[in-house]
């Protein structure tokens, strides 16, 4: 593991902020998957319960208007780029009020107006597009940087190793990091790969350097993310982190998630990036009743964005036949 | 006005908008340096540097994913897949991708782009440089398709493309790139979603595409030379937006309907115009309308079997005559 010295680069508000965006991610989820059992959320969802230091730490490293490129497993990076609670979930019901009107889902999710531009739900299609938006900036002499997340299961497809080969050659400003969860659904992806560390000991093909970090610690996750972030922003070209994590739950929906032998989940939930890093502050001098008081606030938080999502209506039927084209329409002949 | 060639209408459509609009870039296999595997696009890199002309590894995905995310954060290219059959291997980004989000996202972001690509056959390539996909385009919601048949077309048409907020599939037909025509001087702007009336003639409608226009004009000189059948031939030009009140105007005047298809026969385009033809103007019609397709087959690359698959003219006149005289 690539050793990151932490406390002296973190201050306290840093940490707490850490703190917030994971603890507000941790608790929407929470409440997404209850109300996915009581059969309010439809369809599918992929939690991120457990990987919140990738997302928060990540986050935490990018400047308002850098692109962020996720998967279907994307709740909580929107969470942690500021996307407000409410809209979110009223998506996840697929109500009027929702971030795109319920048309896309717990899968599709974009908030464009923070840069998510996209949650993608075809395995490893975000890692091309996420080229064209560092393209893009790297055109336009913007300064933006993009950040693109996947799974260990994406590595091994075609995309993939386009993507990074095409980032490379043309020396893109953008950060690809692999949520290393161990699974690809319900099989192991170390017995489905050629390598050990699916995203990192692939980095050398492409010409780039090996890191693997502690997908768990999340200033471990800020201080790689910073490096890299701030490496693209320069000039300085791509970079590919792989975040070894593990996910708390199921691959989606109420996976049981039996596949899995009960001392590797036992040793993971110990690892749990929350009450790890609440744990640390705390040595650190940080009082414990911040700490209360931050999740009693996003508990509130969560229960009126429930609330307001709960009371949206059902999308107006005209929203079928809204934004198939750029007109607003969706009219396909004379 | 100047003699152009198709091919060299490629360059010069994009060329046009390159210089109108610093947000449109290139970006494709062997486009750059080499100018193109049919010499479509030489002079590009020249005029415009290689920050905007970009030569690619072959890479599809990358290809349509570098066009997907730089057409949603501001800028307006324009990529290249090879040959139309390549669009087996990124079909996910057209399908699924470029098609679909902003519809997911409910207008949240825009995809102005173009991917034009070398299509259809005649060029006895066999099975998988021959095909004509544009049907296969056209079954995708989200995606606006496009197939000049004259090398005025490919400025305008390309012009129309680049502007469009939307994303537009751009058919070039392979083999009408040494086909020539006087164009006007100066910029040519066309509109998406028009048809052009090619040929006028009271007897018979034919509704054609691509290189199947100038196939069907010859037919249609065939008929008047050895039937005295006068044809009319509607260039259908865009197939997203399709402009139906031209092909259903041409269509009540005749009492008739061929098209004339170089996809493959099943869900071919035409199968949708006489879907459409039939349940609004079924009164105007004197009897059933006939396609005329490619078979159901792969193409074979042997010249005499390729001939013998795609639609001639002595097939389609043939077919034409028979259906007005018995
Ligand atoms: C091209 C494609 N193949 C298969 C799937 C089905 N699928 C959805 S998620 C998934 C596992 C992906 O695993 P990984 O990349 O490790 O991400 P994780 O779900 O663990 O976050 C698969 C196979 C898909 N969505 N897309
Ligand atoms: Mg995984």
């Amino acid at each position: 593991m690539t050793e990151v010295q932490s406390s002296s680069e973190i201050s306290e508000e840093l940490g707490i902020s850490l703190y917030r965006s994971m603890s507000t991610a941790r608790q929407f989820e929470k409440r997404a998957y209850d109300l996915f059992m009581q059969n309010l959320v439809k369809g599918t969802t992929h939690l991120g319960i457990g990987q919140e230091a990738v997302a928060s730490g990540v986050a935490e490293a990018m400047a308002d208007g850098d692109y962020t490129f996720v998967t279907y497993r994307g709740h909580n990076h929107l969470v942690a780029r500021g996307t407000p609670l409410a809209p979110l979930m009223a998506e996840l019901l697929g109500r009027d009020n929702g971030l795109m009107h319920g048309k896309g889902g717990s899968m599709h999710l974009i908030d464009a107006e923070r840069g998510v531009l996209g949650s993608y739900a075809i395995i490893g299609a975000q890692l091309v597009i996420a080229n064209g938006a560092a393209w893009s900036a790297q055109y336009r002499g913007s300064g933006q940087v993009t950040v693109c997340f996947f799974g260990d299961g994406a590595t091994n497809i075609g995309a993939f190793h386009e993507a990074l080969n095409f980032a490379v050659i043309w020396n893109l400003p953008v950060v690809f990091v692999c949520e290393n969860n161990l699974y690809m659904e319900y099989t192991k992806t170390d017995t489905i790969t050629a390598v050990e560390h699916p995203a990192a000991d692939r980095a050398a093909g492409y010409n780039l350097p090996r890191i693997v970090i502690d997908g768990n610690d999340v200033e471990e996750v800020y201080l790689t993310a910073k490096k890299a972030v701030d490496l693209a922003r320069a000039g300085g070209g791509p970079s590919i982190i792989e975040a070894v994590t593990y996910r708390h739950g199921g691959h989606s929906r109420a996976d049981p998630a039996k596949y899995r032998d009960p001392a590797e989940v036992a040793e993971w939930l110990e690892k749990d990036p929350l009450p790890a890093y609440r744990a640390r502050l705390i040595a650190r001098g940080v009082d414990p009743s911040v700490f209360e008081k931050i999740d009693a606030e996003i508990g509130v938080e969560v229960d009126a964005a429930t609330e307001e999502a709960k009371a949206g209506e059902w999308p107006k039927p005209e929203r079928l036949y809204t934004n198939v084209w750029a007109d607003g329409g969706a009219e396909w002949r004379n | 006005m100047s003699l152009l060639t198709y091919r060299s209408a490629v360059a010069r459509g994009i060329a046009q908008e390159m210089r109108r609009d610093d947000r449109v870039v290139f970006l494709g296999e062997d486009v750059a340096a080499a100018g193109g595997v049919f010499k479509t696009t030489v002079g590009l890199l020249e005029e415009f540097g290689p920050l905007r002309v970009r030569d690619t590894p072959i890479s599809e995905q990358a290809i349509l994913g570098a066009a997907m995310g730089a057409a949603m954060t501001g800028l307006r290219p324009i990529a290249e897949i090879m040959y139309s059959d390549f669009f087996a291997v990124c079909w996910d980004l057209v399908a699924n991708e470029i098609s679909k989000s902003r519809y997911m996202s409910d207008g949240q972001v825009s995809f102005p782009l173009v991917i034009q690509c070398g299509n259809g056959a005649g060029l006895r390539f066999g099975a998988q440089h021959s095909q004509s996909i544009e049907n296969w385009a056209m079954s995708i919601p989200g995606l606006k398709v496009v197939a000049p048949a004259t090398p005025r077309d490919v400025v305008g048409l390309m012009a129309a493309a680049v502007r469009d907020e939307d994303p537009v599939v751009f058919f070039n037909h392979k083999a009408l790139y040494a086909s020539k025509e006087e164009v006007p001087d100066g910029e040519i702007v066309d509109e998406l979603g028009k048809a052009v009336v090619r040929r006028e003639g009271g007897d018979a409608t034919i509704v054609a595409l691509a290189a199947m226009v100038p196939r069907s004009l010859a037919a249609a000189d065939l008929l008047a030379e050895e039937h005295g059948i006068q044809a009319t031939v509607v260039d259908v030009r865009s197939l997203v937006p399709l402009d139906t009140q031209t092909i259903l105007s041409e269509v009540e005047k005749t009492g008739t309907l061929f098209t004339v298809e170089e996809n493959p026969r099943l869900c071919g385009w035409g199968a949708e115009i006489v879907s459409i033809v039939t349940e609004e103007r079924w009164d105007a019609l004197d009897g059933a309308p006939i396609r005329i397709t490619t078979p159901h087959i792969p193409l074979p690359s042997a010249d005499s079997l390729e001939d013998l698959a795609l639609p001639t003219p002595r097939r389609i006149a043939d077919t034409v005559a028979k259906a007005l005289k018995g």
